[in-house]
């Protein structure tokens, strides 16, 4: 599987998920750089963590109209799945690939914890190894994570089958307590239409190493090769 | 010419920074401040030929990014 790895200035998390990308494909990602104006022939396209353009304006809303998005939104829109983590997910709403907002959090507070996400569409690329209902640790690490969007997206979203992942708690309830940001409807992870761009706000490439702990995340890696080269 | 830009949250969207303004205000002990709502202004210089030009160019910057209208309103002036 061949996968390119955007970088903008302020990126952080591109090695964590290259590393994941590697360990699960045999192949090591190639990486791209913002000011480039083509990703190379791609089988995924992913937008890593971190903080892009220091957050300056709106999380995302600088990396959206840097000169490689523009060749991003076009491999989308023909077809290429990307994948959008943390920032990544911020870059994807502002660039117009998934609808809505990620707001400050409701606390005002950065978090940084583990969390429980709750699959509820397990027929993605992202999601195929997946049982509806199952659950998947990652790492929030975030203090934009508020997923807005007005009330007809999101029971399009909803009726479309595109809320990927909504925060839950360890057995699997989604609760306003296991809502660590105030999101709407809980919602960590939507998908666009045709279900090949996937944002996502905690760091699933941080649960996929049992070097640093839990690996829950690495299936979502695993779906994707099996997707993809299968 | 200067463009002054004005960039709020619509109405309904939560604006968490805005309620802890408000908090700060009551700890102060400042008294009758019903709600706050926190916002962005800039001020764009601008070398636009006619006030028509400047507010095309100021249209086109809060609506491809200055703003996002999913969650925020902007208004702005133009002084020549």
């Amino acid at each position: 599987m061949k996968a390119s790895v955007v970088i903008f200035p302020g990126t952080n998390r591109e090695r964590d998920v290259a590393d994941v990308l590697e360990a699960v494909s045999g192949r090591r990602p190639q990486m791209v750089w913002h000011g480039d104006s083509e990703v190379p022939d791609s089988d995924l396209i992913v937008l890593p963590g971190g903080f892009s353009y220091g957050d300056y304006l709106r999380c995302g809303a600088m990396a959206a109209h840097s000169p490689i998005m523009r060749d991003v939104i076009a491999k989308a829109e023909a077809g290429t799945p990307v994948l959008g983590i943390c920032n990544g997910f911020q870059i994807l709403c502002e660039a117009g690939l998934l609808p809505g907002v990620l707001m400050h959090n409701s606390s005002l507070k950065f978090i940084c914890k583990d969390v429980w996400l709750r699959v509820e569409q397990p027929d993605t690329i992202f999601t195929s190894r997946f049982a509806k209902g199952e659950l998947m640790r990652a790492i929030a690490a975030h203090a934009e994570g508020n997923y807005f969007a007005d009330p007809e997206t999101l029971n399009r979203l909803e009726g479309e089958g595109r809320v990927v992942f909504r925060y839950a708690d360890r057995h699997g309830n989604v609760t306003p307590e296991a809502n660590p940001n105030g999101a709407q409807r809980s919602i960590a992870g939507i998908c666009d239409a045709r279900r090949r761009v996937l944002g996502l706000m905690p760091h699933p490439e941080n649960t996929s190493d049992p070097l640093l702990g839990p690996t829950e995340g690495r299936k979502l890696f695993e779906s994707i090769v099996e997707s993809l080269v299968a | 010419m200067k463009a002054r830009i004005v960039i709020t949250l619509k109405n309904g969207v939560l604006d968490p920074q805005g309620k802890a303004v408000q908090n700060a205000v009551g700890a102060l002990g400042i008294e009758g401040v019903q709600s706050v709502r926190q916002g962005k202004f800039i001020e764009v210089d601008l070398a636009a030929g006619s006030e028509a030009a400047a507010r095309a160019t100021v249209e086109r910057m809060c609506r491809e990014l200055l703003a996002n209208t999913v969650i925020e309103n902007y208004v702005y002036e133009i002084e020549s």
